[in-house]
């Protein structure tokens, strides 16, 4: 059984058909990107899975279970955690902190026992604090713990959005594209990363306009144009498919050339 | 009948001054994403100003003119020594900012004038007309017709003027108006003119009515936020339904259940609607982009 | 550790002050200035929860404080109930009100939710008010005396009233501030504190906003019912102003000019706010135009509130 089953999933804003009839699955340990021209309903299809926006057709199944526009915080209960285009830091607390929040369902947290500051809270907090600061230095933040968020640059921002994902210790992640705005040092740290997280078990939902990255790392690729899927496959297949080459330059593939997705 | 055409009536003058006081709310509210909460010292200031200017020996309309102008100036100063100087602080901080300067203008005015309550002469005498068998001042269709003519005069001015559309503009997007070459300091500037502008013509064509002093700009500070909240922040469309619903909920309560709770039936609607509708009930939801 | 040593040096420095600025008092008049402080303190310690950590505003926690106030007026006498029971049945009281209409109002956000919590405000000072055969109405009403006082003499510990209710409600800003210190570093306290900055991001890792936004309001209104209930058994006498509009946004303001994120801030705000008018009645007249100066200029040049700012100029970096 696949981990995550999405099936003809449709949203429309204001009479628009922004996506529509897009079905693909992940497997666990399976990278697939999502990729596609600009507006072509990539992130849209993202907010869908992820319950931020709900969808007007078709369903979304993890692990079995159908969960389509099931609100995030249940979906994070299920293990299904994401990250956001444009970064949805918080940006007023301490980059550690930013991660124990990511922490926030191993830790069982009661109102009582924490205005109270009980042993099991502090033990909790300890805890959560210790597997922080474990993330932060997988991803090469942990000299910034105590520095507050909005003071880092874009690049590891992007790199603590992910950091907090993981601390979720989720089955399926969501990355909207992690590479944006980084550096080719930087975004080869997160390809490794990523790769790294997959080799755990977890199943990767990636968007993605950095093509050298998707093509490397990615196992199956789905294509999205106007909001439809218009290929999916292995990225060898998906890379020579004429349509894919059409929507991205918008002109016919002997025209350009051919191969143009290296 | 001639009982609740009675309380539509009275109603829908107070109603249109909480429309007026609502419309000075949205029309800063669009220009800066601030809560003017000192909008009803304009009420305030309107009122007074007219009075003190008229006993000095003014005639009635040049001293509602001088009213209208000061508060104008008052509105301009408010934003250029305050609200400009706190962009970009966040929503609690510039409520504050407005309310200390609501206070500082009460002070200022019972400094300035007076404790005591004052009126001047309504504009066309004081005998009432009979409609249907209720009766309505003149000065209330004076009120109304006031009303109806500010709304009709920003309609046509947001839709057929450059600057209403430059207003209009820097309201939507800042940067991007800028890009075009507005200068959206001027364009908010013009907002807190012309909004203080509205709230002191409502003070002018209420204070024979219901008298002014020093105090009242927080009633209607309230009411005027609340009608506002209504329709929908940043609607005009919303100020207008909302203050005249509000006004006619209030009378209606008065004349048939109790006085005392007019304020309270009045919160309760609005509860009620912003229960069913959380952006009031002209407000668009706006859907978060992440 | 750095943060749990910064918890216990805040609360060494109030109890500090707490216990020597007697020292320093002239006449009763003080103890009941300070006292007053300190019941502010306390609503507005909760209302830290509300604004600074969780992000919701609220205009209406006066209200709160009204029932706090009211309860320790009436239950002992409709009820037979003794103040300090009252106080605690007031506490139940405006819990379960703030869980009943925390649900639908905290689903508004920003100005919506403000508008919709003043309404909450304004309705029960309305009712105090208006309902004079049981509340008094606008002259307000008599509270018993908690009788705590009495009690301490009879083993010994001889206190004037002034002395004994600025002791009694400097323990109380005491445990309150030690909680919300508490709360901050916390799961919960975390999770407050992210919602705050972005919702749609707290919810993607798990956090419950709905819950977390209703526990902040609860738990304001508690604080702020306490802090009217000790208001009143204080003066004896209570009135409706103690809910209404203009004690709310009080309260608000001296959370704001505090600093609405900080703790401490909370106590700097509210002896701010208390202090001024005490001080400005010198000036009489210029009263109310130099506070609302004072208002203005804060948030202008110290946006983030006093303690904030002034913590930030002294660690060096503007």
């Amino acid at each position: 059984m696949p981990l995550l089953r999405v099936e003809g999933l449709g949203i429309d804003f204001g009479g628009l058909r922004a996506v529509d009839n897009v079905g693909f699955q992940v497997e666990p340990g399976e990278i697939v990107s999502v990729i596609g021209p600009n507006g072509a309903g990539k992130t849209t299809l993202f907010n869908m899975i992820s319950g931020a926006y709900q969808p007007a057709r078709g369903a979304v199944s993890l692990d079995g279970e159908i969960v389509t526009g099931m609100v995030p915080h249940l979906l994070a209960r299920r293990g299904l955690s994401r990250t956001f285009q444009n970064l949805q830091i918080f940006q007023k607390m301490t980059v550690l902190e930013n991660v124990m929040v990511g922490c926030h369902l191993q830790e069982r947290a009661s109102l009582l026992a924490d205005l109270f500051s009980t042993p099991a809270s502090r033990k909790r907090s300890a805890e959560t604090r210790a597997a922080a600061l474990k993330l932060l230095e997988r991803v090469g933040l942990d000299c910034a713990a105590d520095k507050e968020a909005s003071s880092l640059s874009y690049g590891a921002l992007k790199r603590l959005e992910i950091a907090r994902a993981l601390a979720l210790e989720p089955r399926i992640l969501l990355l909207d594209e992690p590479a944006a705005g980084c550096n080719a040092v930087e975004t080869e740290e997160i390809d490794h990363l990523v790769a790294d997280v997959a080799k755990s078990g977890v199943a990767i939902l990636l968007v993605e306009h950095d093509m050298k990255l998707v093509m490397r790392i990615s196992n199956h690729i789905v294509v999205l144009d106007r909001g439809e899927k218009i290929a999916e496959g292995r990225p060898g297949e998906v890379s020579r498919d004429p349509k894919v080459i059409e929507a991205y330059l918008g002109v016919q593939p002997k025209e350009a050339g051919g191969h143009a997705l290296g | 009948m001639t009982e609740l055409l009675q309380y539509v009536l009275s109603g829908l003058t107070v109603g249109a001054v909480y429309a007026l006081v609502a419309l000075g709310f949205t029309i800063i509210y669009n220009a800066s994403n601030v809560v003017n909460f000192a909008q009803g010292e304009f009420v305030m200031l309107g009122g007074m100003i007219t009075f003190f200017a008229w006993q000095a020996g003014l005639p009635l309309p040049l001293a509602a003119a001088l009213a209208i102008l000061a508060a104008a100036a008052v509105g301009v100063a408010l934003n250029k020594l305050a609200v400009e100087r706190a962009r970009g602080a966040p929503v609690v901080s510039l409520i504050i900012i407005t309310i200390g300067a609501s206070i500082f203008l009460r002070g200022g005015a019972q400094l300035v004038f007076d404790k005591q309550l004052h009126r001047f002469p309504a504009f066309s005498g004081d005998e009432p007309l009979v409609i249907g068998g209720a009766t309505i001042l003149p000065q209330g269709l004076w009120v109304v017709a006031g009303a109806a003519t500010v709304f009709a005069l920003l309609y046509l001015f947001f839709t057929r003027t450059l600057t209403g559309k430059a207003i209009l503009a820097t309201a939507n997007n800042r940067v991007a108006a800028r890009l075009v070459g507005i200068n959206t300091d001027y364009m908010m500037t013009l907002s807190f003119a012309l909004s203080a502008a509205i709230g002191a013509l409502a003070g002018v064509l209420m204070t024979p009515i219901t008298l002014t002093s020093y105090d009242l700009g927080v009633a209607y500070a309230l009411k005027g936020f609340a009608a506002a909240m209504l329709g929908g922040m940043g609607v005009p469309a919303g100020a207008l339904v909302g203050g005249l619903m509000l006004g006619l909920i209030e009378a209606i309560t008065a004349g048939y259940v109790s006085s005392v709770y007019k304020d309270a039936v009045a919160f309760i609607v609005i509860l009620a609607v912003l229960f069913a509708m959380p952006q009031g009930l002209f407000g668009r939801k706006s859907t978060d982009r992440v | 550790m750095r943060l749990s040593s910064s918890k216990h040096l805040t609360l060494l420095v109030l109890a500090a002050i707490i216990l020597i600025a007697p020292f320093g008092f002239p006449s009763n008049f003080y103890y009941r200035i300070g006292s007053l402080i300190f019941v502010n303190g306390l609503a507005v310690t909760g209302l830290v929860i509300l604004i600074g950590f969780a992000g919701q505003i609220s205009l209406g926690h006066a209200g709160f404080a009204g029932i706090g106030a009211y309860a320790c007026a009436l239950a002992p006498q409709y009820l037979g109930l003794h103040p300090a029971l009252a106080m605690l049945l007031g506490t139940a009281l405006s819990a379960a009100i703030a869980w009943l209409i925390g649900r639908p109002i905290l689903r508004l956000q920003g100005y919506y939710l403000a508008v919709a919590t003043l309404g909450f405000g304004i309705l029960v000072s309305m009712v105090l008010a208006n309902e004079a055969p049981i509340t008094g109405g606008p002259d307000g009403h008599e509270v018993p005396e908690l009788g705590l006082r009495k009690l301490l003499e009879t083993i010994g510990l001889d206190l004037s009233n002034a002395q004994f209710w600025y002791a009694f409600t400097g323990l109380f800003l005491l445990a309150g501030t030690w909680l919300a210190l508490n709360l901050h570093d916390s799961p919960s306290g975390r999770a407050l504190r992210a919602l705050h900055d972005s919702e749609i991001a707290a919810r993607t890792v798990g956090v419950d906003v709905t819950r977390y936004k209703l526990s902040a309001f609860v738990l304001s209104a508690v604080y702020a019912s306490l802090s009217g209930s000790l208001l009143a058994l204080m003066n004896k006498f209570i009135t409706p102003d103690a809910a209404g509009f203009l004690h709310s946004i009080e309260l608000v303001t001296m959370t704001v000019l505090g600093g609405a994120g900080s703790v401490p801030g909370a106590v700097a705000g509210a002896a701010l706010l208390t202090m001024l008018p005490q001080v400005l009645t010198v000036l009489q007249d210029y009263e109310h135009m130099i506070l609302g100066l004072i208002m203005m200029l804060v948030m202008i040049f110290m946006p983030s509130g006093l303690v904030p700012s002034l913590s930030r100029l002294l660690r060096g970096r503007t």
